[in-house]
């Protein structure tokens, strides 16, 4: 059996939350394994990263270098073609420095790429059998790839739960004399933040949620009566945002806001991973969309089928109307 | 510039419902409405933007069938310089290293200073342009939401990463990038920008054309097969109301009041 190898991002000396769940991937690849965790960065943060890994990975394999401060892909990328033995398994967080570093890493290791994997249902000799998603999460795919010649993987966030287990006091082997000098046609500059905005969704316990099924921008009116009469406010997902009708600082996601509210209307929300990331505390969800096929019913605690542009106006006049002495 | 973007006609899920065949070996084709991949649709826009700042041409690029011409026209439409189809029997099956190699071997044919791709299209793989990137050696940035063309054949871009927060990068020329929605405005397209290009001729290449042997793309060589799709298993699943709209919106209001909303 290949040797499995996790990638594991971190920041300001914290192992990202996916370390646990690569971990338990891993076991699903081959309940055998003993996985070995590969983190790169420099200076106290990185020791601190290794240290909290031991407790989980049995080794752990270190790249220090100056010129890692800043997790650069294509640095790692060919730190990490150094390293590796042939035919390794290497699974990384299908976030966005998963999505940057793993197709090249798959062609550089001349090893399969398969993204975004949500489940693992194991191997039949050389191949490995997986759960992926299409078409927005509508409908789930078993793919089968060969694992040959290596495979690089790249996990769904949360698609697999962290396994119980006692701290391993694993070991740190230090592989950063073995990468070579550095050079990249890409280099990092800056981080910019976001911006905030006119309103803290974050800070809101009812959030009236909008979707691509507003369908235009003289249609938010509508979500925004609904929530004045709630006492709620206005968030959404990614294509209202990338359509220009609400701001930015509005969006729940993974490249949003995280929301933990009491209750959430996602109204005309397909229900996207990267959008249900950004929803956590467990809130009541209520979902209306017009597609009963929507994966936000999944999710959802109530689900109605329903045209949003006739619903919402008569959920609006009926909660004036029970709590009119109340609402604003 | 000469810029390349490589684009894919897809079915567009936000307006289809998708289903499968009774054997599970695919989805049911022949009702659903398919439309240029979004991001993809983005990343043309920026392509002729920049080519509007810097000058330069922008050639829009499609690995697939006859069928797919309508999107290069489509992008053509638009503004694109140029359209070509790349297609051939060999080609179908292929896995995304596959549409990568057949990428690199047009690639190389031309000259091109920046290609890009849609950040993903409806598989959500998200790969290609990151294989095709490292199959040519050029440096690469995914989740594009911003491009400045720098002087001595560099650009700055930024990355959408967590939280809204941007990550700044310069990069040099040739590079790959990979567009993520919402980096511009795209134009408008209508029936009468589409009938003017409708009779420019689209040039086709296959396999012999770009040398590529059979065993390099297609089935034979896909690493990475689907065995099946299957309708995903609800994990909890929605309590889903059926009754009249009046109906569900009582009841939806019995369930606020019980969870502490309008008090």
């Amino acid at each position: 059996m290949a040797q499995i190898f996790a990638y594991i991002m971190s920041r300001a000396g914290v192992p990202d939350d996916s370390a646990a769940e690569l971990a338990a991937a891993a076991k699903k690849i081959d309940a055998a394994a003993s996985p070995t965790a590969v983190v790169a960065g420099w200076g106290p943060d990185l020791d601190a990263v290794c240290s909290a890994l031991r407790a989980s990975y049995a080794e752990v394999w270190k790249i220090a270098n100056d010129a890692l401060s800043y997790a650069n892909p294509e640095l790692i990328r060919k730190a990490l073609v150094k390293i590796l033995p042939p035919a390794s398994i290497v699974l990384l967080s299908h976030g966005h420095f998963g999505m940057d570093l793993s197709p090249g890493l798959s062609i550089k290791l001349n090893a399969t790429y398969v993204p975004d994997a949500l489940g693992i249902e194991g191997i039949e000799g050389n191949h490995l059998k997986l759960i992926r998603q299409e078409f927005g999460g509508q409908v789930s795919a078993h793919v089968r790839c060969d694992i040959s010649s290596g495979a690089v993987i790249t996990i769904r966030p949360g698609a697999f739960k962290p396994l119980e287990g006692a701290p391993v006091a694993g070991n740190v082997v230090d592989k950063s004399g073995e990468v070579g000098a550095f050079t990249a046609g890409r280099r990092y500059l800056q981080t910019i933040l976001a911006e905030a905005g006119d309103v803290d969704i974050t800070k809101h316990s009812i959030l009236v949620s909008i979707g691509r099924g507003i369908q235009e921008k003289d249609n938010v009116g509508i979500a925004r009566e609904l929530a004045d009469a709630l006492g709620a406010a206005v968030s959404c997902s990614r294509p209202v945002v990338d359509a220009k009708w609400l701001d930015k600082s509005r969006q729940v996601g993974s490249s949003g806001k995280t929301v933990k509210p009491k209750v959430y209307l996602a109204c005309g929300i397909s229900g996207a991973f990267q959008h249900l990331a950004g929803i956590k505390g467990n809130p009541f969800i209520v979902a209306i969309n017009k597609n009963p096929k929507a994966p936000i019913f999944q999710v959802a605690d109530v689900g109605i089928v329903d045209d949003l542009l006739e619903f919402l106006p008569e959920l609006t006049n009926k909660v004036r109307e029970t709590h009119g002495a109340t609402a604003k | 510039m000469e810029i390349l973007v490589c684009v894919r006609r897809v079915p567009d899920t936000s307006e289809n419902e998708i289903a499968l065949n009774s054997a599970g070996s695919d989805i049911e084709r022949d009702e659903l409405v398919y439309s240029i991949n979004e991001p993809d649709n983005y990343a043309v826009e920026e392509a002729l933007q920049i080519a509007a700042r810097v000058g330069g041409t922008v050639t829009v690029v499609t690995v697939g069938g006859e069928d797919d011409e309508e999107i290069l026209r489509r992008q053509m439409a638009m503004g694109a310089n140029h359209g070509v189809l790349i297609t051939d029997g060999s080609f179908a099956g292929s896995d995304g290293r596959g549409i990568a190699t057949i990428l690199k071997a047009f690639v190389q044919k031309g000259k091109y200073d920046l290609i890009m791709t849609g950040v993903q299209a409806e598989d959500g793989a998200a790969q290609v342009g990151g294989m095709l990137a490292a199959l040519l050696d050029y440096p690469f940035a995914s989740l594009v939401n911003s491009i400045e063309v720098l002087e001595g054949g560099k650009l700055k871009i930024s990355r959408e990463i967590e939280s809204g927060n941007k990550e700044m990068n310069e990069i040099d020329l040739p590079c790959v990038l990979s567009i993520q929605t919402g980096i511009n405005e795209p134009r408008y397209v209508g029936m009468k920008g589409i009938r003017a290009v409708a009779s420019v001729p689209i040039p086709t290449y296959g396999a012999a054309d770009l040398g590529l042997e059979a065993s390099k793309v297609g089935t034979a060589a896909a690493k990475v097969k689907r065995v099946d799709y299957f309708v995903p298993t609800a994990g909890r699943g929605a309590e889903m109301l059926r009754g009249k709209r009046e109906e569900n919106i009582d009841k939806l209001l019995e369930l606020f009041a019980r969870k502490g909303v309008m008090k």
